[in-house]
């Protein structure tokens, strides 16, 4: 007995879910490959450069949109069902935000692939950031206000079922695979409100043309009260996948249960107030309150710094249990043959790298070097597109077995495509890295002085060696890719069906929930406290903000 | 509550390692000078003929007996004024302050490998001072996005040897 045959039900939301994040995995990546061969100029012949943009916007929105949500919810819909041991309460209001997250994907699509139809009145090339007075097409902010509406609903599902289990175990524990999804969303919750307020309360009305002017520092503040939490979005369902399946995977079992609470517990309590770290080189925001968010966001590498902890304490505990010894030499000892581990070990030491970058990102002024240049992409492809993604991919290697009742096919393949993951981003993700110090932007077509007659001046290697080593980064990248898609398409539509696919046990902490004090598992509280920690950084400066009236001063509307 | 003694060890370490950054940031700040742009000044952007960016350019002041140069620079789409069409030319050792502000979108103001990177926003000026040290050309980038031609937006700081600096340029 595997999760499909307990739970036929949610396995296929879980599914569907899936398919649509793999969809938009495949897609993104593809413009990823044609932006690393563009900007380099090593081939510029699949677009032209105005119309790269309209790929960057596809390429922004599928994947850190897009792919994640809907792979954060196939995910949280197999660990809530299965921890708590029922199926979700009403089916059709399931499928209800599944649908609705569909059609505003598509929506949202739409607009942004008519950038490529010559002449079209429907575009988006705003970016994933859609900063105004840049405008879209209103159907781009409706369609992206409807994958939320739809998120949110998703997460009142899960809280659903919590209330249903808790009616009828009141005295039990919240599991700890429903913990970690429940803290998720409340975090979700909290900063997604500057996201609608900004959207729904500006954009919308705006793109429509119902206001004509828009304040551009309103909705851009807004925007990155939202913006850095969503990155915590993303990151929490990786750490998720490293503190309940990672130990498991490796041979162990999880550390500590009390402090993977508290790490969830933190990050919903200080992800949203740090916002403005986002808006270090922004005018109109004193420096004061950079200063505070600088501060906190210094704070937050706590718990990623307990996740670090617990995560190779948990790994060093499985190889030791498979006969590792020593201070290091238990490292030789792990499953290296089993692509899930491998995938979420490998996605864990980029992440360590990626968080070196980061606390220079979050250093307020040492900031200034490299901000928008192309050392961002460089970080947050360790990050998002490493952390985040090769964990998602490589626990779907042993979810998917779950899913689909089926054995997983071409396991070479799929062990060679975590590898082929680090090796590409190693090189893409370095040369994105010296790239930016030397002042090379992010977001551009042609990053080079084309009537200047100026030079980027590398402070490690060459111009060149850096631009060949992002294009066959990104050609590598594609190629894993593929090899990702190809395992899962065939396992899914012809792997060899099974009972029992794959061990899908996973063992208890070491220190297990009874030395966890119940005061950490009290949502309301947590929640409260999240809620004032936002109120106290944003309240002051967005009242500032719409003193001279929400609209003004005003920036007239262009097309994008 | 239970705490693992290895554990205990590794949040103090963590801990120090967050004090030592944000010491770090203080003592940029206070010690050498690096700071970050705060709030200024609004702006309309639909009438800046009507504000100092009706005329764009270098200007000289003279602050507690010192002459100083002021940088009046627009970001459009898709140039800088002054800096596409023509270098914008200051003295080394010599205070400059740039004050920017866009009349329609997004741009950045960006001097490639260096620390003097704002973002240029409709509504506000922002205001950043600094000394060049030595003589030198600076390429100018935009690096936020600001429309199809965002690529091409691109621009030139020359700075002079003070002996060698043509006040006729200057903007009155
Ligand atoms: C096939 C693998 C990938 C390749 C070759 C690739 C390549 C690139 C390149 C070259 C850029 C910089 C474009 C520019 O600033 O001009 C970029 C931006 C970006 N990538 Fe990727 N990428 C890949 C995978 C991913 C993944 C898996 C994610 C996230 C889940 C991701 C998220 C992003 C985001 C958010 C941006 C910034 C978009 C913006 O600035 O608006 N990428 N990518
Ligand atoms: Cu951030
Ligand atoms: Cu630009």
């Amino acid at each position: 007995m595997t999760f499909i045959h307990k739970y036929p039900k949610a396995a296929k939301v879980s599914k569907a879910n899936f398919i649509v994040a793999f969809i938009a995995l495949a897609i993104g990546g593809f413009f990823g490959f044609i932006q690393a061969l563009h900007r380099t100029d090593v081939f510029r012949g699949f677009v032209n450069s105005g119309e790269y943009y309209t790929l960057l916007t596809g390429h922004g929105v599928l994947l850190a949109l897009i792919f994640t949500t809907f792979f954060i919810a196939g995910l949280f819909v197999w660990g809530v069902t299965r921890s708590l041991d029922r199926e979700p309460e009403n089916m059709a209001y399931t499928w209800s935000w599944f649908w609705l997250m569909v059609i505003g994907t598509v929506m949202a699509a739409f607009t942004i692939l008519g950038g490529l139809v010559p002449d079209s009145s429907i575009r988006a090339a705003v970016l994933y950031t859609f900063y105004p007075p840049l405008q879209a097409h209103p159907a781009f902010y409706i369609g992206l206000a409807m994958v939320v509406v739809g998120s949110w609903m998703a997460a009142a599902d899960w809280f659903w079922s919590y209330s249903k289990w808790r009616d009828d175990n009141p005295t039990e524990r919240i599991p700890i695979l429903s913990f970690m999804t429940l803290f998720t969303m409340l975090m979700w919750y909290v900063c997604t409100i500057g996201l609608a307020i900004e959207v729904v309360g500006l954009l919308i009305p705006w793109s429509l043309g119902w206001v004509v002017e828009i304040e551009p520092l309103l909705p851009r503040t807004l925007f990155w009260f939202f913006g850095h939490a969503v990155v915590y979005f993303w990151l929490l369902p990786a750490y998720y996948v490293w503190y309940a399946i990672l130990p498991k995977l490796s041979g162990g079992r999880l550390f500590s249960d009390s402090m993977t609470r508290i790490v969830f517990i933190i990050f919903l309590l200080l992800s949203t107030p740090v916002g403005y770290h986002h808006q270090y080189a922004d005018a109109g925001i004193s420096v004061g309150f950079k200063f505070y968010a600088m501060a906190t966001t210094m704070m937050l590498l706590l718990p990623s710094l307990m996740t670090l902890f617990t995560v190779i304490a948990s790994m060093e505990h499985g190889a030791k249990q498979r006969g590792g010894k020593g201070y290091f030499a238990w490292i030789s000892k792990l499953p290296w043959n089993n692509p899930a581990f491998v995938g979420c070990a490998l996605a864990g030491i980029m992440f360590a790298a990626g968080g070196f970058s980061g606390m220079i990102n979050a250093g307020m002024n040492i900031n200034l070097l490299i901000h928008n240049t192309i050392w961002i992409p460089g970080h947050f492809h360790l990050t998002v597109g490493t952390a985040v993604a090769l964990t998602f991919m490589a626990v779907t290697y042993w979810l998917l077995p779950q899913l689909t009742g089926r054995k997983l096919k071409f396991k070479t393949l799929a062990l060679i495509q975590p590898y082929s993951w680090f090796l590409g981003m190693t090189l893409m993700s370095n040369a994105m890295h010296r790239a930016g110090l030397a002042g090379v932007p992010r977001r551009t077509a042609e990053p080079e002085f084309n009537t200047n007659a100026m030079n980027f001046e590398p402070i490690f290697g060459t111009m060149s060696e850096m631009k060949w080593q992002i294009a066959i980064g990104g050609t590598i990248l594609l190629i894993s890719l593929i090899l990702f898609l190809w395992v899962v398409i065939s396992s899914w539509m012809a792997g060899q069906k099974s009972e029992k696919p794959v061990d899908d046990h996973i063992p208890e902490p070491l220190s297990g929930v009874e030395h966890t004090p119940a005061i950490l598992d009290n949502m309301k509280l947590w929640f409260a406290l999240a809620l004032i920690l936002v109120v106290l950084a944003y309240s002051f400066p967005l009242w500032e903000m719409i003193q001279d009236g929400i609209f003004s001063p005003g920036a007239l509307p262009r097309p994008s | 509550m239970h705490i693992h003694k290895f554990e205990r060890f590794w949040i103090k370490l963590s801990f120090g390692l967050i004090a030592f950054f944000i010491a770090s940031v203080i003592y940029g700040f206070v010690s050498m000078d690096l700071k970050v742009v705060g709030d200024y000044q609004t702006i309309d952007p639909q009438n800046l003929g009507e504000t100092e960016f009706a005329k764009t350019g270098v200007r000289e002041v003279t602050k507690n007996g010192q002459t100083e140069y002021e940088v009046y620079v627009k970001t459009m789409q898709f140039a800088f004024q002054p800096g596409t069409a023509s270098p914008i030319v200051v003295p080394a050792n010599t205070r400059v302050t740039f004050y920017i502000t866009s009349p329609d979108v997004l741009h950045g103001f960006d001097l490639a490998g260096t620390n003097i990177n704002t973002m240029a926003i409709p509504g506000q000026v922002a205001k950043l001072t600094t000394i060049f040290p030595e003589p030198r050309e600076y390429g100018i980038v935009c690096n936020e996005y600001c429309g199809p031609a965002h690529h091409i937006m691109e621009g030139k700081v020359k700075v002079v040897p003070k002996s060698e600096f043509d006040k006729s340029n200057l903007v009155q």
